[in-house]
């Protein structure tokens, strides 16, 4: 029988502060390459120039108003979707590529949330220090420093995340242009509205929520699991160097070196917790394996710092897969990438980005529809012809603009009827709407059931384009 | 863990036994929720003050949010914010949007139109949003009519012109066709012979001495048809009579019966009853000189035009 008495369990867990210690080594390295890099593109990028003729001079341009994206020398129309699908199978199937062979690669090293967060953290030690001097100012109660120092650190945030959302919305106008309207009031008010809820968002997420982001938000590093596989590359800590016969101890007096250490039955690992400090999950690698690790590898970074300054050998935590930590005597990790799924991904990769490139290379300058009129079918002329309508519609995305020519074959002279527009000019970006019609005598018309329709772009007589034509009569397709 | 941990933590109780032991659990409502409810309170509150909401005495508080448009007697109206409002101020905008093309339509020839391929493109679109609000309910949406009551405007038969000036007089005056019943002039032989005659005006199978007796009939002034289908039997447009000797056929359905016998029944049973429903509405009152012209061109694009 319960009393009521007993503390109440909560159904939220109250989030347990995650206080990192900077480090030093190769994936720290990395890391931050990989971030000065991707800040350099995403806030530089709006910024940079790229002459054009009747567009605006904007590298990548995302105008929305007019219709189209300017990337680089590459026009991109609403037509032209399939490449935006097709680009997010291609991100899809690199994604599980990636994490079959070395796991939570993008995780780690270049998922937004993590750059953002890396450099929301780069900024609170900035400003209020080390590890244990955040630590000891959480502590603290709120007098004039922590008030500077924390309130400090929220501004820049703030800050960050302004120009952060900024810069995105820069990518939808002239940036030079829309910045300047943006801080006169003069920018649409779906800029306002964009900015606002991006700096929340990137202040919610980078600055507040962190790693419970990747923890309860985000699917992708839930999914992610389903990709690893026994020989998958990942953050290991050797268990069996790591904790020998006796468990793991500290290097205290008479356990500083190796041999006293094995001697006694004690492991490699020396327990000096860095490996936890520095995790930006707040989890224990030598643990095991588990869902909350992004795998950015700045443990192996500490643990080689601790290893090599006990002259150890390097690599207690290392990137390691399953079956190899598995064997009696592990061989040196290495990338196994002789997998069927592995070979599969890679493949269907190859093709996706082939065809993805094939598509855009021989794209094609105008797109054309040609749609029959169906209400009605056909209709039956004074003198018996029997009459066919036709709505083609002739985009041009060539750049420039051009004139455009309409033919048919397999029909008698005179069948087609494209009222005045048998030739039409169409400015570059635009559409035109053209209504056609086929005449035919009874006689032809019984034995036609589809024509040639041709349209020839008269600058560039290669890119013609030919397309079977559906002809309706009396009695129905035979 | 946490399954041990649950079952060694219980739940709190509000404290209050009630006949001896019967106490009520104290289970608070999620974080989450409880934020959640408080930023629908202070959603609630930002709303009232924006948009109208309660009702005080016969009246209500209307809001501070304010929507101005123009109606359909050209006055300019402020009104507190309503859907109606939002939607006359959405039309206001559409119909700006729309008139800079509209300006362009009544500045331009009928001809200057067709050629232009940017106004053309205007003219399918608009013309066949205008034709579909105000004629599709007769002629059907693509125009093609109704055979015995509505006549096919995508054939290249124009009953009273196909011209864009008749197209226009058509839409904006209205028609209305009339034949008269001759059933009661006439005998059934006599109408016979001529039903005979109209079907071999179309090389339909006939009895050609009856379509013989008919011709003369046709010419004749006991039954008089040539005063309105003209000598030759190819109609007049002045006053919508048909052409008789084409392919075409609105008033008596005659592709759709099968067999000559049931043809020229059906071209009997015209001539018997007469007709008194060709009647087109005029449009000139009920739509705007630019829409009417917008129409013209389109209709005039639907059949080929003349």
């Amino acid at each position: 029988m319960q009393t009521g008495l007993e503390e109440q369990l909560g159904l939220y867990q109250k989030r347990i502060p995650i206080v990192t210690r900077s480090v030093k080594g190769r994936f720290r390295r990395f890391k931050t390459a990989v971030l000065v890099l991707a800040y350099a593109i995403f806030f530089l990028l709006p910024w940079l120039p790229w002459h054009r003729l009747d567009a605006p001079s904007q590298a990548v341009l995302f105008d929305l108003p007019a219709r189209h994206f300017l990337i680089f020398g590459l026009t991109v129309y609403p037509q032209d979707v399939v490449w935006l699908a097709l680009l997010l199978f291609i991100a899809a199937i690199l994604l599980f590529f990636v994490t079959g062979l070395v796991g939570r690669a993008f995780c780690g090293y270049f998922c937004f949330q993590t750059v953002w967060t890396d450099f929301f953290i780069w900024i609170e030690a900035r400003l209020q220090g080390e590890r244990p001097a955040r630590i000891r100012l959480i502590r603290q109660p709120w007098d004039r420093e922590k008030i500077l120092k924390v309130g400090g650190t929220h501004v820049l945030w703030v800050l960050a995340s302004f120009w952060t959302a900024l810069s995105f919305v820069l990518y939808f106008g002239y940036a030079p242009d829309l910045l300047v309207r943006f801080f006169q009031g003069e920018a649409a008010a779906a800029a306002y509205l964009t900015v606002s809820i991006l700096t929340v968002l990137t202040y919610a997420a980078a600055g507040l929520m962190r790693e419970q982001v990747c923890t309860y938000v985000c699917p992708y590093g839930r999914f992610q699991s389903a990709m690893y596989e026994p020989p998958t590359l990942a953050v290991h800590y050797d268990v069996r160097r790591g904790e020998g016969a006796h468990g793991r101890a500290s290097a205290r007096a008479g356990l500083r070196t190796l041999g006293a250490r094995h001697a006694q039955g004690h492991g490699d690992c020396v327990d000096c917790n860095l490996c936890v400090q520095v995790c930006p999950a707040g989890i224990d690698i030598r643990d095991g394996l588990q869902y909350k690790c992004i795998s950015c590898g700045l443990c192996i970074d500490a643990c080689n710092t601790i290893m090599d300054s006990f002259n150890f050998p390097r690599g207690l935590i290392r990137y390691d897969s399953e079956a190899n930590l598995a064997l009696a005597a592990p061989d040196k990790p290495r990338l196994h990438w002789k997998r069927l799924n592995i070979i599969g991904y890679g493949i269907a990769l190859v093709l996706m980005t082939g065809y993805l490139g094939y598509s855009i290379v021989t794209r094609s300058s105008f797109d054309r529809a040609v749609t029959q009129i169906r209400q009605p079918l056909y209709v039956v002329l004074s003198n018996g012809d029997i009459r066919n309508r036709y709505q083609i519609r002739l985009t041009n995305k060539s750049g420039r603009d051009m004139r455009y020519q309409i033919d048919a074959t397999g029909l008698p002279v005179g069948a087609l009827d494209l009222g005045n527009f048998r030739q039409l000019s169409i400015k570059t970006g635009h559409s035109a709407l053209v209504q056609a019609s086929v005449r035919l005598s009874p006689e032809w018309a019984a034995r036609t059931s589809t024509f040639n329709l041709s349209i020839t772009p008269l600058d560039l007589p290669g890119e013609r384009r030919i397309e079977a034509i559906r002809f309706d009569k009396p009695g129905g397709q035979k | 863990m946490s399954e041990q941990k649950l079952q060694s933590q219980t739940v709190q109780t509000t404290g209050h036994a009630w006949d001896g032991d019967l106490q009520e659990y104290n289970n608070p409502l999620p974080v989450w929720w409880v934020y959640s409810f408080y930023a629908c309170v202070v959603f609630a509150l930002v709303y009232w003050i924006i948009y109208p909401s309660w009702p005080v005495g016969k009246s209500f508080l209307s809001g501070m949010s304010n929507v101005t448009y123009v109606n359909d007697k050209g006055e300019t109206v402020s009104h507190h914010w309503n859907t109606r409002a939002v939607f006359m101020a959405d039309m206001n905008r559409a119909a700006a949007e729309q008139k800079p093309y509209f300006d362009k339509v009544s500045a331009m020839s009928y001809q200057a139109i067709a050629k232009d391929p940017e106004m053309n493109g205007f003219i399918l679109s608009a013309g066949k949003a205008l034709f579909a609000d105000n004629c599709a309910a007769c002629h059907q949406a693509g125009g093609q009519g109704v055979p015995g009551f509505f006549p096919n405007l995508t054939d290249d038969d124009w009953l009273y012109g196909g011209s864009f000036e008749t197209i226009h007089t058509t839409v904006v005056g209205g028609r209305r066709a009339y034949m008269p019943a001759f059933g009661e002039v006439l005998s059934a032989t006599e109408i016979d012979q001529l039903a005979n005659y109209v079907a071999s005006l179309s090389a339909i199978g006939h009895d050609a001495a009856k379509a013989q007796a008919g011709n003369a009939l046709f010419h004749s002034d006991t039954a008089a048809c040539f005063y309105c289908h003209g000598a030759d039997a190819k109609g007049r447009r002045e006053i919508g009579a048909p052409n008789l000797t084409d392919k075409i056929w609105l008033w008596a359905d005659v592709p759709k019966v099968d067999g000559a016998a049931a043809k020229v029944v059906a071209i009997r049973n015209v001539i018997n009853g007469g007709l008194n429903k060709g009647v087109m509405p005029a449009w000139g009152e009920r739509l705007s000189p630019e829409q009417i012209k917008v129409l013209t061109v389109y209709v005039h694009e639907l059949g080929g035009g003349q």
